[in-house]
């Protein structure tokens, strides 16, 4: 096969370099992460074969718990990828070029988590399907189901569109690597050859997508609200919980990528190709997203507090005073104070600063999703005195969450051997025209990531 | 076509439980072990229980309140609305039914009911002996459906029926008879057993039976009656 046009990019060396050699700290990384992740299915394993769902501490009233929350989280983890590609790419902020790819394999990775912990809460897994044979779409359920089954897929196939010159890239230049992986690239590669047609194709599609992502992107964290929202329970009916878990879902997400980045930047030595420029402009939008927070949280609190209904003061003490105190306010601290002034006063040219503060967002976070959940279920409208739901997690619980955060990381991990994380051609220098065929009109003035209607107008 | 209604008179509910009893023999609910009743996993249909009461005062002038539960049977429902495989649902009579076979556990239904009528089956359904012997063998199912009082597997949802299979056995004898069913020849199990006669049971949208008439009694209520959903199980406030 003859070797494909590839855009000349200085980083190319770096990127690919994490390719080449798996190393021993890798080997140990992965297996830690198996295990655990090992040690979940078999906690599922017992759960779903011999104690049902039994092994947890879920009860009546309190019929979700962790599992519902980690579904939450790991759908909202997984908006940072959307977000920052297809949001990002409408608003035509190039600086987004270089983390493009790492955000969306977050989206890839923990979207198959989020569909997991709907599986696992399931009191009979092995009746899924009847979602497709008896589905009823005046269920809120369905309408979750339908948008994350076509977030999931829409995902893939974004995923891998911008995947493909690269992978053509990895086919041509890693010609030392197995003989399987190889094969591998040249499969994937689905016969690139570098064409200006080809580029200007895939432009066009990933334009469109990015349209069709974004109305995706909203549409599926409100749906997931919509769960709780739809009924008619204390804290949970209010046309502000879609807006507020959307918010919630594009600030965890974004925050994520600010780790990951950091991640790679110092394990895969890629100082040049990840410059701190990156993690000042995600500051300032980590600056916005803060203070959407704290709007979204007064406008939430304050309805409910100085309307006074007593069915929704009930579940509001719970978070302020009650049983759920100490985390309403760690959260408080988590999600907002610290974060906010470590993002103004500390973040500014300072990875660690920005790496500590979104680590704390995250928890912070995964704390917001159980508090959305759990207080409104401990306070039932009617009679809440006899009925008074406690909750405490169970092992089996706890081991199954910390499962699923490991086979994130360990997917996460192991793509970064396989595949260039940093977008090769996105962040290609310039198309020197004269390398490849015959330009089309006005290609060589052609920036990456910008419309096809612009080029064409040139 | 029928509108199937309970009114409870709390004037005459002595608290006696055998509502609740006879409801659990009727429809064989599994038994919770103390543990795990402990920890809020008790299947109970229909429920007894002492209501907060302020101003308690004290012997002999003490003060007790009781309350009887079982489902609300809403007319507006929240539960079937939105489960996602039609494993619960109003019938053609308003019942609201809940089909073990199909329900997949998702607990949806039991986190949308403002009255927390709804049941999980946590761990496979368990009985002592001799209770193990002694089930009702009335049997709902057949045909993808499971329900009423037939032997649940674990995982499912489960709730109050208006027992239904006592409906379905009313309307099989009538037809084997060759005659019309009539309304007062099917009550459920707790209203049967009631010590006090303190409930009722009939067809609301018979203007002369018994519950038409007590609904429009000025001592008339409907347990939350602001969440709009519109309960047939009505009751009689204590005068």
């Amino acid at each position: 096969m003859n070797e494909a046009w590839h855009p000349k990019n200085d980083g190319e060396e770096v990127v690919l370099s994490p390719i080449h050699a798996i190393t021993n700290s890798d080997l140990w990384l992965w297996s830690i992460l198996a295990a655990i992740l090992l040690a979940g299915i078999v906690s599922w394993g017992i759960q779903f074969f011999v104690t049902g769902l039994a092994a947890t501490g879920l009860n009546r009233p309190v019929y979700w718990g962790l599992y519902i929350t980690n579904f939450v989280f790991f759908i909202g983890l997984a908006h940072s990828g959307t977000f920052i590609s297809a949001i990002l790419r409408l608003a035509g902020q190039g600086w987004r070029k270089p983390l493009t790819r790492a955000a969306e394999a977050i989206t890839l990775f923990s979207l198959p988590f989020g569909v997991t912990s709907i599986l696992i809460d399931m009191g009979r897994p092995d009746r899924a399907l009847n979602i497709f044979i008896y589905g009823r779409f005046q269920s809120p359920l369905l309408w979750d189901i339908t948008a994350v089954s076509l977030y999931l897929f829409s995902s893939v196939v974004f995923f891998y569109l911008s995947l493909i010159p690269d992978i053509a890239l990895c086919r041509d230049r890693l010609t030392e690597v197995p003989a399987w992986q190889h094969r591998m690239y040249e499969i994937l590669a689905l016969g690139w050859t570098g064409k200006n047609s080809q580029f200007e194709r895939l432009e066009k599609g990933l334009d469109g997508m990015a349209i069709f992502m974004t109305m995706l992107v909203i549409t599926v964290h409100t749906v997931v609200s919509w769960v709780f929202g739809m009924t008619i329970q204390p804290g949970w009916h209010t046309a502000l919980i879609g807006p507020f878990f959307l918010l919630g879902a594009i600030f965890s997400g974004t925050s994520a990528v600010v780790i990951v980045l950091a991640i790679l930047r110092k394990t895969y030595h890629m100082e040049n190709v990840l410059p701190i420029s990156l993690f000042n402009s995600l500051r300032k939008l980590l600056i916005t997203f803060t203070l959407g927070w704290l709007y979204m949280m007064i406008a939430e609190n304050l309805t409910t507090s100085y309307g006074n209904l007593q069915e929704e003061m009930r579940v509001l003490g719970q978070k302020t005073g009650g049983d759920f105190a100490i985390m309403f306010w760690a959260m408080w601290i988590l999600v907002f104070f610290v974060p906010l002034l470590i993002f103004i006063f500390k973040g500014k040219d300072s990875i660690p600063w920005m790496v500590g503060a979104t680590v704390m967002v995250n928890i912070g976070m995964w704390m917001e999703r159980f508090l959305v959940i759990v207080p409104t279920e401990t306070r039932p409208r009617l009679l809440y005195e006899l009925t008074k739901g406690v909750y405490h997690p169970t092992l089996i619980e706890w081991v199954i969450t910390a499962s699923l955060f490991s086979g994130l990381i360990l997917l996460y991990a192991m793509f970064t051997r396989f595949f260039p994380i940093i977008p090769l051609w996105e962040t290609a220098d310039s198309l020197e025209a004269g390398e490849n065929e015959q330009p089309s009109r006005g290609f060589h003035r052609h920036k990456f990531g910008e419309t096809v209607a612009t080029l064409k107008g040139k | 076509m029928s509108k199937w209604s309970m009114v409870i008179d709390l004037d005459k509910c002595v608290a006696c439980q055998a509502c609740s009893i006879a409801c659990r023999f009727e429809n064989n609910t599994p038994v919770a072990a103390p543990d795990q009743a402990e920890l809020g996993r008790a299947i109970r249909w229909n429920d007894v229980f002492p209501l907060p009461v302020e101003d308690e005062g004290e012997y002999p002038n003490a003060k007790e309140r009781y309350m009887t539960r079982p489902c609300m049977h809403c007319e507006n429902p929240p539960c079937t609305k939105v489960c996602p495989v039609g494993a619960t649902y109003q019938d053609e009579d308003g019942i609201i039914r809940q089909n073990y076979a199909r329900c997949i556990g998702c607990r949806l239904c039991t986190v949308g009911c403002p009255y927390t009528v709804r049941y999980f089956n946590w761990s496979v359904p368990d009985w002592v002996s001799p209770l193990t012997e002694h089930l009702n063998p009335d049997r709902v199912e057949g045909r993808g459906a499971l329900e009423g009082p037939s032997i649940r597997p674990r995982g499912v949802v489960e709730k109050c029926t208006y027992c239904i299979h006592r409906l379905q056995k009313a309307h099989a004898q009538a037809e084997a008879e060759g005659r019309d069913f009539r309304s007062d020849e099917y009550v459920p199990a707790c209203v049967q057993t009631c010590t006090g006669k303190a409930r009722f049971f009939g067809d609301l949208d018979d203007p002369n039976s018994t519950v038409s008439q007590l609904s429009q009694k000025r001592r008339a209520f409907r347990l939350l009656e602001e969440a709009g959903t519109n309960p047939k199980t009505i009751y009689l406030q204590e005068g």
